[in-house]
């Protein structure tokens, strides 16, 4: 039997729509405001975001710094979560319960810790992005990770694909490179994607800790230039949106994959 | 030996998580000359502290119900029998976007909407004729921390839920039908009981995703707003003089808080899981 959508449905999708689109309109249209005269419509407020050194350098210094935090997080979390659901499934629920303390211990909090505890380190990692606040993103990435991850090697046979590669005479390296990664690729994927979208938007330790990355650009800008701060913000808002589209992407594609080996 | 395999991992969480979480643990109970007190605690309980955690609380609450409800209407009717299913698709990914996109940018699309001179507002004035601002509206204010956390309240609330809504089965709905019982009665007794665990261990989850929220309400107010994250980063960043232990307490405030929380969602969390697929 096909049903009609429900008019119930339709009223709370619409309330659901608006919601979501009208800021994002709002600040469209607010981005095409002349500087001068607050009237519609130019382009030149995503030229002067554009060709502002500072922008490219902090974005590039949070790019960099989402591509060190995911091969951290990864080259630390790989090799645990396979040897976890191997040999030390006794650890599970630990890097189960680990995994939920960035909740309790949220960026605002742990932030506090982290200046208090590496104060009167050496300056190389207390004073550079890529040592202090690499090591705080990788413990902000972790449960996103973890999970995705977790998910991954549920869903195939480590122990036969281990036994096989191994009687094959591959060693330890081989087996998780060469043969669990492919098979894990789009948990990884999901993981490393949804990182880049937290660590090119993480405003609250790079502040407290002062660090010059996009997120503080952003807030820069919005304090001084409003229009421009509008082009700025909507082109944060499509890293976000290309991350997570991605990710819906692939997630459909495996599904697809996944459905159609079961054929 | 097998456990060196795991020991790489333990060590970075042990450095970079547990033992900062630890010193603001101990922080807390310590005074400017080392020795312990419960002083920095007790301060907690004056002004401004006081109402920084009330209105924290506050918006928490206001976002986890409002937020709560909203995405379940929305995600159940984006999932109902009726509905074509790629809406449901679309509105999955477009709450993935919007529920990652916090903090510094989402102030800002804001105040381009309903700030003094955003978007809405001029065109409420000009068009309506009718200006909040002069209504006693402010988007800089609770009620504007509280309508621009709701942006990534209501999506978090879709994901969160989506599943449960899913594991509602239809031969259920179908079985009580054919036992006589109107929808109304098929909600009361089955629906909503099935529900209820998931419901209020996602609500738990947006009451903390909104108390933890600091760079959002900075952005939008710049501190105006007094709540326990803000305190945080002003003593942080020395706006304001004061003992750093103050800041150590507050920071343990709002993990206790989160911690009773979490003590609350885990068990939520392990009875709705029965009824999942």
């Amino acid at each position: 039997m096909r049903r009609r959508i429900a008019p119930g449905a339709v009223v709370w999708l619409l309330v659901g729509a608006a919601y979501f689109l009208i800021p994002l309109v709002a600040t469209f249209l607010f981005s095409l405001k002349k500087n001068e005269t607050g009237t519609c419509c130019t382009l030149s407020n995503y030229g002067e975001i554009l060709t502002d050194p500072q922008f490219r350098k902090t974005i590039r210094t949070s790019f960099v710094l989402a591509l060190e935090t995911i091969g951290v997080s990864l080259a630390l979390l790989v090799p645990t979560v396979y040897w976890v659901n191997l040999k030390l499934r006794r650890l599970r629920p630990v890097i189960g319960f680990l995994a939920l303390v960035p909740f309790v211990v949220p960026p605002i909090v742990l932030v506090v810790g982290l200046l208090d505890f590496y104060r009167g380190s050496p300056a190389w990692f207390y004073a550079e992005p890529y040592g202090f606040l690499a090591a705080a993103y990788v413990i902000l990435a972790f449960p996103y990770i973890y999970f995705s991850l977790d998910a991954g090697f549920r869903a195939i046979d480590i122990h036969t694909l281990t036994e096989a590669s191994q009687s094959l005479g591959a060693g330890w390296w081989t087996t998780i490179t060469r043969v669990i990664l492919p098979n894990i690729k789009t948990a990884v994927v999901a993981g490393a994607l949804l990182t880049l979208a937290i660590v090119m938007g993480e405003y609250t330790i790079a502040s407290l800790a002062s660090f010059d990355t996009f997120p503080i650009y952003i807030q820069y800008v919005n304090q001084n230039k409003a229009y421009p701060a509008a082009a700025v913000t909507l082109l944060s808002f499509g890293i976000t949106w290309a991350a997570m589209v991605a990710i819906a992407l692939g997630g459909r594609r495996r599904a697809a994959a996944m459905a159609g080996g079961g054929h | 030996m097998a456990w060196l395999g795991a020991a790489p991992f333990f060590l970075f969480t042990l450095l970079f998580l547990l033992l900062p979480a630890g010193v603001v643990l101990v922080g807390a109970f310590r005074d400017a000359e080392g020795g312990w007190t419960l002083d920095n605690l007790t301060t907690l309980l004056d002004e401004p502290y006081r109402t920084a955690f009330r209105n924290s609380i506050e918006v928490s609450l206001v976002t986890a119900l409002l937020g709560g409800l909203l995405g379940l209407l929305i995600a159940y009717s984006a999932i109902r029998a009726g509905t074509p299913r790629f809406l449901r698709s679309t509105f999955t990914t477009f709450s993935g976007v919007a529920a990652n996109f916090a903090g510094i940018p989402l102030a800002f699309a804001f105040i381009a909407t309903l700030g003094t001179i955003g978007v809405v507002t001029e065109f409420m004035t000009e068009t309506l004729g009718w200006n909040p601002y002069d209504h006693g509206f402010s988007l800089f204010s609770k009620t504007g921390i509280e309508i621009v956390y709701l942006y990534f309240q209501i999506p978090l609330m879709l994901l969160v839920i989506s599943p449960a809504i899913d594991g509602l089965r239809q031969e259920w709905r179908d079985a009580a039908a054919n036992l006589g019982a109107t929808p109304a009665q098929f909600w009361r007794h089955v629906g909503v009981p099935v529900l209820m665990p998931s419901l209020l261990g996602a609500m738990i989850l947006l009451f903390g995703n909104s108390f933890a929220a600091y760079a959002t309400a900075y952005g939008l107010t710049t501190g105006f707003v007094s709540l326990a994250p803000i305190w945080i980063g002003f003593l942080l960043s020395g706006d304001v003089l004061s003992d750093p232990h103050v800041g150590q307490a507050l920071a343990l405030g709002m993990l206790v808080v989160l911690a009773v929380m979490m003590l609350l969602y885990i068990p939520l969390q392990r009875r709705a899981s029965r009824w999942a697929k």
